[in-house]
Parts: C-alpha cells; structure tokens; sequence
C-alpha cells in the first residue's frame, strides 16, 4: 500500500523527520506513538502533501506510484486521506456541496461519471449514520459551528464517503469524550476491509483499545526508534515515554 | 449662457464646451440649481486624486486621457436590444442614454404607481428635483444638473405596496464616444412599499462616460429595497451617485453588485433624517484586468433610535483596485443610534490593489458604533483542507470564493436576478 523509506523533511532549517522507514500493506492497521514533538503530525503532514514542509531525502511509494510528485489533490484522488488533527471551519461552503465536489472530482480523476443526486443523497444518509452525524449537519457549512466531537465525527464521515484505501488518522482522539471516542472508533472500524489499510496517529494508549493496531510504531526526534505489536503501545502507556527518550537520545 | 471654468482645469472647460454644443437646454431643473451647478464646476472643476473623496479615483485624468472628444453618438436600441436584460418577474423600465423611454419600457398599470419622464412632472413633483441631490456639495452631481437628460420620475403613492418588483434597465449605447448625464427621482411616499432594480449596461461599441445621478425618497413608514446591478463592461467608465433620505420609520436597503466596468465609482449618501428609521448598504464586487471599483458610503444619522448596518466585499484580481470608503456622522441629536460597517476584500494577485478607509464621526454620546475592515489573500488553511479532500486547486479557489460572496448574493431576494448575479460572478472568478 504505502512505502516510506529514510523519509526526510524540514520546515525551514529546522529538520523534523530524520529518516522515517515504514511499510504498510492493505488489510493493516498501524499505529503510530510518541511523545509531543516527535514528527507525528510532520509526518502526516508531509504524507498529504503541506506546502510548508520540504522534503530533502527519501522516497515515498502509493500504490506503485512516486507519492511525493503528487500534488496534494491527486493524492486524496489516488486514494490518501487525511483526518485532520484541527478540521478547518470553512463558513458559506456546505458540508454536502464540499463533499459532492471532492466525490466528482475523485471520480473523474479516475474517468468515472458524475455521480447522480439520488444515489449521492442515498449514500450521505447511509454514511453519516454509521458515525452518528445528525443529518443537519451534513447540510451546514463545513465544520462552522461544531463541537470538538462534531468536527472529528465529520472527519469519518467524510473518510466514509470518500472511501479512501489509505486512511491517516492524526491525533483523532484529542479532544474527545469516551461516547464520541468510541463512535469514532466504531466508524473507524467499520470502514476497515482487506483492501484499505489505516495509520492511526495517537498520543495515547486509549484509542487503540477500541482500534485494535496490527502493528505499533514509536517515532522520536524523526525517526522510528521502536516497533512491535499492540503490547507495545501498553507498555508505553505503563512506562511513559522516558524509557524511550533516555535510550534514543540523539544529540542535536 | 456661457460655462466657464476655472483655469486650472482646462479638461473641465473642454468637456463643458463639448457637452454644451450637442445638449439642448434642461428645461426641468431648476434655474437656480444650474446655476449654482455652473457655479461649483467654476470653481472646483471635475474631481482629481488631489481630492480627498477622489484619491484613488482620478475622473479627470479618465476624461483627459479617455474622453478628450465627446462626439454624442447615442445609438437607438430597439426592443430586441433590451430584451435579454429584461426581469421576467418585474415591471421591466428602461432608460436609454439617460432618457426614460415610454416606448421601450413594459406598460402596466399599477395601483399607486406613477411612472414619466422628468419633462412632464407637475410643479411639486419639479419641486422634489434636487432637493436631496444638491449641486453645490459634488462636481458630479453639479455636471449631471446641468446637462440632465430627461430622466424618470417613479412615485409610490402613499399606502400603496407594488406587488413586483420595478426593474430600471439603465443602458447606453454609443458609436463613438459619449458622455451620459442620467438622472432619476423614485419618491416612495408614506406607509408605501416597493423593491426596485436598477440595473446598468453599456451595449454600444463605444466608450461611454455615464454620471449616474439617483434620488430618493422614503416617507414616514415607508420601505424602500433596491438592488443595484452594474455590468458595463471594458467600455465604461461610470460614476453612480444616489442621495438618500429616508424618514421616521421607514426602511430602506441597497444591495450593490458591480460585476464590469472599466471604471465603477459608486457614491451611495443616505440621510436619516428622523427617528426610528433604518438603513442597509451592501456590495459586492469581482474586478479584474485594469478595473477599478470604489463604493463611497456616507450614512448621516441625524435624529435617535436608528439604525445603519453595511458590509461590502470585494475580491480583486490581476491589476485591478478597489476602494471603500465608508464615512458615518452620528449628529449630536442621533442619540441611541446603531451603527455597524464592515469591509472584507481578497486580493487574488500581488498587483492587485484594495484601499479601505472608515471614517465615523461621533457628536452623540450614547450610541453603538463599530467597523471592522479585514483584507488578505485567500485562505491556505481551508484551501489545503479542500484540496486534501481531492479538490483540485482551481476549484477549491472557487469554492472559498463563492462562500466568500454568499452572505451578499443571498440578499438579493428575487430569483432570476439573483440566478443572473451568480452565473456572471462565477464566470468571473
């Protein structure tokens, strides 16, 4: 699915990811620990193509394609989405309206039809139940307005309608109540097939009690200093992340 | 009588000459406001940068280098012309080079509603002409008495609500250059209610410069709702004046939407003239190219409990400039007066330009007044947001852009016009 290798990249002078090497292949989930700082939201940043951040070193390969010559639209249109950390307010663009122009214009990067208001209808109805979106909402302006657990609920909603096949999960959790934690998480679920795969990017052991990773990943100061199974992610959340930052100490 | 013109402007003089050559007499306006107009244009002649009001917005230099001969070649339009400017749910009127044309213009008869050219008014309707645009505060207004084509005069009776709204298709046309003096008078009177249009087109091939003269009047519990639509093209070069009074419990709004024009200078004067009366000015604009438009607003508050809100947008693109300039007086008698502007602009390009400027001065001391202007260029944040979600970025630009304008193009409460503002502002974008 995706193959990251010895990923470098900095905003300004500053270099935040210091050589990341990661495979995910279809049917997995992998999660993604670290204390604040570590490049975890550079990394999924970077992934989805932020202007801000310069890539210096490494090679990213989607689905067979060179990810990094993609420009941020064709990679969500080649199968890449990203839930944002902070979902962006967006006043006077609908929910419905913004994500009828992202399913058509997905759609006709892969030379597929339009697709008709009927089934497009059909299809919000059904996709917004499974995370527990009012229907009100999806009429509203994007993100105006929503609670904290109504902007990461319209995340998987629209991850839902866009039915990506690599789903990166930025910091999902933060900010959520347990109820609106595990509607997420059961959304998140859900959705997960053999062909589709899920980088979820955590700060916290409690997520992955509802979304169980395959594979669990440490980063530190820009790099994958450790990786295991889900056991792992219970031992950082047991120990903290000193054990970790005394080991990997790497001199700036 | 001779116009002479004060030496310093020796474009004032030639346009005077010229346009004195091919007009006839103004036989409706009053002798004494000619005079004083000839007066003002004496001394102060056509505004330049170097006024206050006229910064950013150089007529004389359009005159000198656009309009250096003015040969009054009005073209005759016919039916066939107008049709596709018309509103299908309007009572469709139409003024052609500043002349009301019974000819063209739909024929209806409406309770309460009085519609003629301004050389058949009666004495007291001729008394109302000029009474609230008066030619000794603006050049313009001073030009526009003098050589006044015979304009319209639209009158709500008292008590009388129009059921539709009135379209006023205000369109020059030229095969060579031409200079346009339209003036208009729409006196809604007491407890009376009407919407009204007013849009304005050039369909010569010709440049045009038109100087837009409006006046109006809102009686005691009168509601006036305007909506003006400007799409003149490259060809023109505009100055559009409305002088405003509304009085004890009336309501009067006005929607801008400027979608062309070469130059669009927009100066919309209200007057609350007594108590308990509220104003709405809004506009939106989309210049590109070398265009250049700019909204003056003046809002007078001169007696208590009333109320003036405005917002205007603009977004610029390419070389062009906009301007606001929105100036509040809040008189010593306008105690509890409301009253809020607000301007938000994008520039779309580096060479794109946008000048904003609030002016409020405040002689009352118990009132609520705020403006706030905001100008910058489009939002990264929700453009990568969109543009994640498989949004390219030409359609992403477009999106922001429209929600940018929605709040302004959903005033515009009559269907086809707004279907009409909508479909030139995305071909714009």
């Amino acid at each position: 699915m995706i193959s990251i290798k010895n990923l470098h990249a900095s905003i300004g002078d500053k270099e935040i990811l210091r050589g990341i090497n990661l495979e995910v292949k279809a049917g997995e989930i992998h999660a993604i620990m670290g204390p604040n700082g570590s490049g975890k939201s550079t990394l999924s940043s970077v992934l989805a193509g932020r202007e801000d951040y310069d890539v210096t070193e490494g090679e990213v390969t989607f689905n067979g394609k060179n990810l990094l010559d993609l420009s941020t639209e064709d990679r969500a249109r080649e199968g890449l989405f990203l839930a944002f950390q902070y979902p962006i307010e967006i006043p006077g663009v609908s929910n419905i309206n913004f994500l009828r122009t992202a399913l058509n214009e997905i759609r006709a990067y892969h030379g597929q039809e339009e697709m008709a208001a009927k089934d497009f209808l059909a299809l919000v109805k059904e996709k917004s139940k499974l995370v527990e979106l009012d229907a009100k909402l999806a009429s509203r302006s994007v993100n105006e307005g929503f609670s904290g657990g109504e902007k990461k609920r319209n995340e998987i909603f629209q991850m839902a309608m866009l039915n990506p096949k690599l789903a990166i999960l930025d910091e999902t959790d933060s900010g959520l109540d347990i109820d609106a934690l595990r509607i997420v998480a059961t959304g998140v679920n859900k959705l997960k097939s053999k062909d589709n795969a899920t980088i979820v990017i955590t700060h916290y052991q409690r997520l992955l009690d509802y979304i169980v990773p395959d594979f669990v990943h440490i980063l530190y100061k820009g790099r994958i200093v450790k990786s295991g199974g889900k056991e792992l992610a219970l031992e950082m959340e047991a120990k903290g992340y000193d054990e970790i930052k005394k080991e990997f100490e790497i001199a700036d | 009588m001779s116009l002479v013109a004060d030496n310093k402007s020796a474009v004032t003089q030639t346009l005077l000459d010229q346009l004195q050559s091919k007009s006839s007499k103004v036989a409706f306006m009053p002798d004494a406001e000619i005079i004083s107009a000839i007066r003002y244009l004496e001394d102060k002649g056509i505004p330049n940068n170097k006024h206050e009001d006229y910064k950013y917005c150089n007529i004389e230099a359009v005159l000198r280098k656009e309009f250096k001969s003015v040969e009054q070649a009005f073209n005759e339009l016919t039916n066939s012309d107008i049709a596709p400017l018309k509103i299908d749910e309007a009572i469709n009127l139409v003024v052609v080079n500043g002349v009301y044309s019974e000819e063209l213009s739909e024929k209806m008869i409406v309770k309460g509603l009085t519609v003629k050219s301004l050389n058949e008014l009666s004495s007291t309707e001729k008394a109302l002409l000029c009474s609230q645009a008066k030619s000794d505060t603006d050049a313009l207004i001073a030009l526009n008495t003098t050589f006044s084509a015979n304009g319209l005069f639209l009158q709500i009776d008292k008590n009388n609500i129009i059921p539709m709204p009135l379209h006023v298709i205000y369109v020059n046309s030229g095969s060579a250059n031409i200079v346009t003096n339209t003036r208009s008078f729409i006196n809604v009177q007491a407890n009376a209610q009407a919407t009204l249009i007013e849009s304005f087109y050039n369909i010569g091939s010709a440049k045009v410069f038109s100087n837009f003269v409006g006046e109006k009047f809102v009686g005691e519990n009168a509601k006036l709702t305007c909506h003006t639509f400007q799409n003149e093209g490259a060809l023109s070069y505009s100055v559009n004046t409305n002088q405003v009074k509304i009085n004890k419990y009336s309501n009067y709004s006005n929607t801008t939407m400027t979608l062309s024009g070469e130059l669009v200078r927009n100066n919309h004067n209200v007057v609350l003239a007594d108590s308990n009366c509220e104003a709405h000015l809004n506009g939106l604009f989309i210049s590109s190219g070398t265009q250049q438009i700019d909204n003056h607003t003046l809002i007078d508050h001169q007696m208590p409990h009333c109320e003036s809100n405005e917002l205007y947008k603009g977004i610029a693109k390419d070389k062009s400039a906009g301007t606001f300039n929105g100036k509040i007086f809040v008189r010593k008698d306008a105690q509890k007066t409301n009253a809020y502007q607000s301007s938000k602009n994008i520039l779309m390009s580096d060479d794109a330009t946008i000048n904003t400027k609030p002016q409020l001065e405040i002689y009352a001391d118990d009132v609520k007044c705020s403006h706030g202007t905001s100008t910058g260029k489009i939002d990264t944040e929700a453009l990568f947001y969109l543009k994640a979600r498989g949004i390219g970025e030409e359609s992403a630009r477009k999106l922001l852009l429209q929600a940018f304008a929605q709040e302004l193009i959903d005033k515009i409460e009559i269907p086809s016009l707004q279907e009409r503002v909508l479909h030139l502002f995305e071909k714009a974008l």
